[in-house]
């Protein structure tokens, strides 16, 4: 089972708490010891899931936090928020669909950027994506 | 975040100084495309060299500035997209059709000049 330390809670309502998401992201994930490609892998994956928050949901937040299982090491990203929810996942996790008018890459793109990828919603009741990348 | 827009003969030159918000990018394309026509620039060039992350609104804002401007007449050239910045566009499937791209400043003035000459503009 993998522990998780270190967490750090960022509140998301404004494109700007976009950044800090990211920033806090990156400082979490130098402690780790991530090498520069995945510390931009891990930054970009935040921000796709942060501003999903900030277009559908308009508030949220993002939880990360340092995995560690045995000897293994890596970095957990939260996305959580109560917005209208997902009612079909798997069209959300197609490259292209977009219900609103962005490049619909956000999600299907987060999880190709991570190692493990878990999303959890509910119409009307909200969102969680689950996103972790483990120390190769 | 303000993005510093130079011009520089009939190009404009924005350089971006730090992580841009989304309302950011949205004031750097409105900007652009404004002064682009104002000042009747027929290059813009966009150098991301400080950007350590592109994800998909910023690859999206980036691409609007350079359809805008085509079709008013301007060619875009993005330049300074920085290789960890550059695999994790691909990895997110992002891509950036009919732009141009240059490794730094210099390559993309070079670039906007070579351009400039096979449309028989003249840089002043």
């Amino acid at each position: 089972m993998a522990s998780i330390t270190r967490k750090t809670l960022v509140p998301v309502t404004s494109d700007v708490d976009i950044l800090a998401a990211r920033q806090q992201g990156k400082t979490l994930a130098v402690e780790v010891g991530f090498s520069l490609s995945d510390l931009t892998l891990i930054m970009t994956a935040i921000s796709e899931l942060a501003r999903n928050i900030v277009t559908y949901a308009k508030k949220g937040e993002v939880e990360l936090g340092l995995l560690g299982q045995g000897k293994e090491r890596g970095i957990v990203v939260v996305a959580r928020d109560e917005g209208p929810g997902i009612a079909d996942i798997d069209l959300a996790m197609t490259d292209g669909y977009s219900s609103t008018n962005s490049l619909g890459l956000g999600l299907p793109g987060a999880r190709r950027l991570m190692d493990d990828f878990e999303i959890v919603s509910k119409p009307g009741r909200g969102t969680t994506v689950t996103m972790k990348k483990w120390l190769r | 975040m303000e993005v510093p827009i130079l011009k520089q003969g009939d190009y404009l030159i924005a350089s971006v100084q730090a992580a841009l918000s989304d309302s950011d990018l949205a004031e750097l394309r409105d900007e652009l495309s404004a002064r682009a026509g104002r000042l009747r620039c027929h290059g813009v060039i966009v150098d991301v060299t400080v950007l350590d992350v592109i994800d998909s609104f910023t690859s999206r804002t980036l691409r609007d500035i350079a359809y805008i401007s085509m079709m008013r007449g301007a060619q875009t050239v993005i330049c300074g997209i920085q290789p960890e910045a550059a695999m994790a566009m691909v990895e997110l499937g992002m891509t950036l059709e009919g732009m141009h791209t240059a490794l730094d400043l210099e390559e993309g003035l070079a670039l906007l000049d070579r351009m400039a000459r096979r449309h028989g503009k003249h840089h002043a």
